[in-house]
């Protein structure tokens, strides 16, 4: 299976090169036509004659994303057989460090997270031709865009399938390096530069604290494999060290609240194929490091620093969502809600360190279990949502929700695909993304088995904190979903919106839209198959949840805890079918189709909908004190104040706290500091060969003592 | 012969909720002077929608007309699930607490588009205000049940009322507490008075009633009944979780008369004190639902609270 990976890898790495002939486009396809007019049958001649510099782009996009593909297949295949066959590989290229080969090894973990990463490859695959053929007129060059990709797929790939720390930081460099490259492709407009360096600065200080959470490990291990670091002896204090940078590092990468502010700037301004590829694998990978650092690496788990992920959990999830439910941009939506997303994650693990640290082996596998299909789940829906904002994007040109509207008449598939999606991310039953809340409360309400009485009573409020997310999850929804397509359109462009042409475009989401239904309703299975990850790593697996036959969830025992989502399915079935089937009998009256209700007034018009702001003000005054809220009302009188005015305008600006209370004073003080330094750099020389001297006196002095 | 027991039970939940909300109407006539309409006037009203030619707007997509089954067959299922005259059915397997809290929302979810599906103010409106509602109160709730759970160690509903009756009628504070919690939370979601008015159109003062402004017909007919059926689920389940005495064990006819017997006059009851608490409050301006909800968390917390310092051993 290795083998496959691999395969996964040099297709990634071809497909990264393909795209670079563009940088010559005439001189490269003259080439191409050279080499091809050698070549014997005759059908090959006609096609030859008919490709002309449009075509070729054409051809080399296809060749790109074709090769993108086929990595993807192969990472999805090779996870999925080495989870589903629980067994292990390990191997050694001879390449990196004189001293260190490259260790690589895919166990079922990195199985796990290669299938994520193949499956959002693939759909990102399907989905790329036909979106990326907009930049062509934009001027945007393909060479850089399929050349960032293709690096950026095998970084992931590479990190996952990393087996000692020097590998593994290369790989997420290089992830990082070309998705700071995707992210800066529309580098001319202002705030994507803007928000391109923010992201760069905060992943290089990310890495900076890997090195130093690996450096501590490895400072006690014999190497740099994973093997030597799990075996290092470490004292409590080195490991709680080491697992504070290791939750900087991987929490900021992953968009943990408070580390989070890169991640709505940078996800939404990247083309939306990336943004998908981003927000739907890139933030699983992170969570891969962390899980493989904490779970399998550090190992001696203690409670404290679950309690620490369940805080910080627990707060990105909440936060999250109420900004996402304040964002009027559909992607800077999605991309706030992916740090909701990332927070359940990171509370399901923060329980399953707490129950594993106290003990509870079998209650931390469900924590365990619960976050992984969140992983997987997120994965999914967000990978569906960003390509259909994208979608709206490539259609509409709009991506704020006050300008679109009415797009479910005009754009049928993509809004149905839009719609599974929103459902999925909203926690309903019976798609995938209510089974793993519903396993993160059933891991939650297990407290009972703690004997700290902090823990029995925080852990519950944590639980109603997830319900409070799942209730403003939906209703940010709700409003994405009510204000952007249902209604009537809002501007020209919505109004003249139509389904994309290219098929791919509705394939790859619709495959993710299958998904989203499969994993809610066999949830059975994936926990199943998620069984090697949880013995691995907590010597226990969620046998229990699936022990009743595959009808059946019970993640304790079926006296606790039950649900059946196929019978769900099928009770619903039935009673729609019924209801449908009884109301649309042809003896009862047919429906009557008339203007909407005006109050008798006439001329409804579209700027006569509720607006997206107007929809999401209720929770901004409630929780005002979250918000940095600057709004301004300006009206241009007619004369009287008791006239109609002229004009209103109002402006309104919703901001992040943490920004102006965490963020800006570190950069003055960054600022202020680096000021204090620069006072040493005189630019005077004979001053420099001092310090030169006076250094040198000093090293002497410490050498020779 | 306990599957068929359950759909009798279902069937005869949801026909039985039009006569419960009848009874709370009849009721609060009373106490307020007016003459009270029949008891089976909601009947009356359902059969005279159902027989209405329906009007949709023609800006209307599938979801509105969607929509209304979405939200009468969640109610359905919610009604299947919850333990009402049998204490032991196999469809309370099929679903826990949790899942039942999902469908509710499953239904709000479609409601709600279908308030901005027309583009209309009033149903925008509407639903915004629902999401604020149902933001502030599924936290409230969650923690009330949660309460139960973690005192019965389960979210089955019917394993939690075996545990209520085998440990016998003790006061527990958390109880008490998640009681008040949960009954405040079902006043805000069923809008009822001191949260949305039922009785109204004045666009101040409605929740509810503005996202559904639009339906009429058979379409009005099943929202209508979906809202009947839901009202009369958080009382069973205010009146089984909290108070199951009576309920029936077996199939015994004994059992089931008993159980049958008793479930109705908890319920009518608790028709006779909502009608009561609706005549004496008025309704709130709607910013001030996040007190009335801050306050049903805050006692929910309390409950969890006093559950774990006081009630564990």
């Amino acid at each position: 299976m290795l083998a496959l990976a691999y395969a996964a890898l040099v297709a990634a790495l071809l497909s990264a090169a393909i795209p670079l002939v563009l940088i010559d486009t005439e001189q490269s396809r003259g080439l191409v036509l050279r080499c091809l007019a050698r070549w014997p049958p005759p059908s090959w001649q006609a096609t030859t004659a008919q490709l002309d510099g449009q075509r070729f782009q054409s051809a080399i996009e296809y060749a790109a994303f074709g090769l993108l593909g086929c990595s993807g297949l192969a990472g999805l295949v090779a996870g999925l057989a080495t989870l589903l066959a629980d067994h292990t590989q390990v191997d050694q290229l001879p390449l990196g460090l004189p001293w260190l080969d490259w260790h690589l090894r895919l166990d079922p973990l990195a199985g796990f997270f290669l299938t994520l990463i193949g499956l959002g490859v693939v759909a990102v695959s399907l989905y790329g031709p036909g979106y990326v053929r907009s930049f062509r007129q934009s001027g945007h060059s393909f060479a850089t865009l399929g050349f960032c990709t293709g690096m950026f797929v095998a970084g992931m790939e590479l990190v996952v399938l990393a087996d000692d720390a020097f590998l593994f930081m290369i790989a997420w460099e290089l992830m990082s390096v070309a998705s700071y490259v995707l992210v800066a492709f529309q580098h001319e407009h202002a705030p994507n530069r803007r928000a391109s360096f923010l992201y760069l600065l905060m992943a290089v200080v990310g890495a900076i604290a890997l090195i130093l959470a690996y450096g501590v490990v490895a400072a006690f291990a014999h190497g740099f494999t994973f093997d030597a670091l799990r075996a290092a002896p470490l004292s409590t204090t080195w490991a709680s060290i080491a697992f504070g940078l290791a939750l900087i590092g991987f929490g900021m990468k992953a968009g943990l609240v408070p580390l989070h502010a890169w991640l709505p700037e940078a996800h939404p301004v990247a083309p939306s194929h990336i943004s998908a590829l981003m927000s739907g694998v890139m933030l699983k990978v992170a969570v891969y490091g962390f899980v493989r650092f904490v779970f399998d690496l550090l190992g001696s788990i203690q409670w404290q620093w679950g309690a620490m992920t369940l805080v910080l959990g627990t707060a990105s999830a909440a936060l999250g969502a109420l900004y996402a439910f304040q964002q009027n941009n559909l992607k800077r939506l999605l991309a706030y809600s992916s740090i909701e997303n990332i927070g359940i994650v990171f509370m399901g693990l923060g329980l399953s360190m707490i129950f594993f640290a106290k003990g509870h082996a079998e209650l931390a596998a469900i924590g365990l279990v619960a976050a992984l299909y969140h992983v997987a789940n997120h994965a999914v829906f967000k990978t569906l949502l960003f390509l259909q904002a994208g979608t709206i994007l490539h259609q509409t040109h709009e991506s704020n929700l006050e300008r679109l509207g009415g797009l479910i008449k005009r754009l049928p598939r993509t809004s149905f695909i839009m719609l599974v999606g929103c459902i999925a991310i909203s926690g309903l039953p019976p798609l995938n993304g209510f089974v793993s809340e519903w396993l993160t409360f059933q891991t939650a309400l297990q407290v009972s088995a703690l004997d700290s009485g902090i823990l029995r009573s925080f852990i519950p409020v944590a639980a109603a904190l997830l319900a409070f997310t799942g209730a403003v999850t939906a209703a940010a929804f709700v409003k994405a979903y009510g204000i952007g397509f249902l209604g009537v359109p809002r501007s020209r462009h919505a109004a003249h919106a139509r389904e994309p042409f290219h098929t791919g475009m509705f394939a790859g989401p619709a495959l993710l839209a299958v998904l989203c239904v499969l994993l809610g309703i066999f949830p059975g299975k994936v926990i199943a198959a998620l069984g090697p990850i949880s013995r691995a790593l907590l010597g226990t697996d969620l046998a229990s949840a699936y022990a009743n036959g595959w009808l059946w969830l019970t993640p304790v025992s079926s006296r606790v805890a039950s649900y059946s989502a196929p019978a769900v399915l099928l009770a619903c079935a039935i009673a729609a079918w019924v209801s449908y089937r009884l109301l649309r009998a042809p003896k009862l009256a047919p429906v009557r189709d008339q203007p909407r209700w005006d109050c008798g007034f006439g001329g409804l018009d579209p700027r006569m909908q509720y607006t997206s702001s107007a929809f999401s003000q209720p929770l901004r005054r409630v929780f005002h004190p979250l918000y940095e809220i600057r709004e301004q009302a300006t009206r241009e009188p007619r004369g009287h104040p008791l006239v109609t005015p002229a004009a209103l305008d109002l402006d309104l600006r919703i901001g992040d706290r943490s920004w102006r209370h965490g963020y800006l004073p570190l950069a003055h003080s960054v600022e202020a500091a680096a000021r204090q330094i620069g006072r040493i750099q005189t630019g005077n020389i004979r001053t420099y060969i001092a310090y030169s001297f006076f250094t040198l006196i000093a090293l002497l002095a410490m050498v020779s003592s | 012969m306990t599957w068929l027991m359950s759909i009798l039970e279902t069937a005869l939940f949801v026909a039985l909720a039009p006569l419960f909300a009848g009874w709370v109407k009849w009721v609060k006539s009373l106490l307020q002077n007016r003459r009270p309409p029949p008891l089976v006037q909601p009947y009356r009203d359902l059969a005279k929608l159902f027989r209405k030619r329906p009007v949709i707007a023609d800006t209307a997509s599938w979801i509105f007309e969607a929509a209304p089954f979405v939200v009468f067959v969640t109610a359905i299922f919610a009604a299947g699930i919850v333990p009402f005259a049998i204490a032991h059915l196999p469809t309370a397997k099929i679903a826990d607490l949790i899942v039942l809290v999902g469908f509710f929302a499953l239904g709000r979810f479609f409601l709600t588009l279908a308030g901005l599906d027309l583009g209309t103010a009033f149903g925008g409106m509407g639903s915004s205000r629902e999401m604020m509602i149902a933001s502030l109160a599924e936290p409230a709730m969650l923690m009330a049940v949660f309460t139960l759970a973690m005192s019965a160690a389960t979210t089955n509903l019917s394993q939690a009322i075996d545990w209520v009756l085998q440990t016998g009628l003790v006061l527990r504070p958390s109880f008490v507490f998640a009681l008040g919690g949960l009954t405040l939370v079902a006043i805000a979601e069923t809008g009822r008075i001191p949260v949305d008015n039922p009785a109204t159109h004045l666009e101040l003062t409605m929740v509810h009633e503005a996202m559904v402004l639009e339906y009429s017909g058979r379409y009005l007919a099943l929202i209508e009944w979906a809202n009947q059926i839901k009202l009369m689920l958080y009382g069973v389940l205010i009146a089984n979780i909290f108070l199951p005495w009576g309920i029936a064990e077996s199939l015994a006819p004994r059992d089931l008369a008993v159980g049958l017997g008793s479930i109705v006059g908890k319920l009518a009851l608790l028709g006779i004190a909502l009608p009561i608490s609706e005549t004496l409050f008025a309704k709130m301006r709607v910013f001030r639902y996040q007190e009335f909800l801050g306050f049903a968390y805050l006692l929910s917390v309390l409950g969890m609270l006093s559950h774990v310092i006081l009630e564990v051993n």
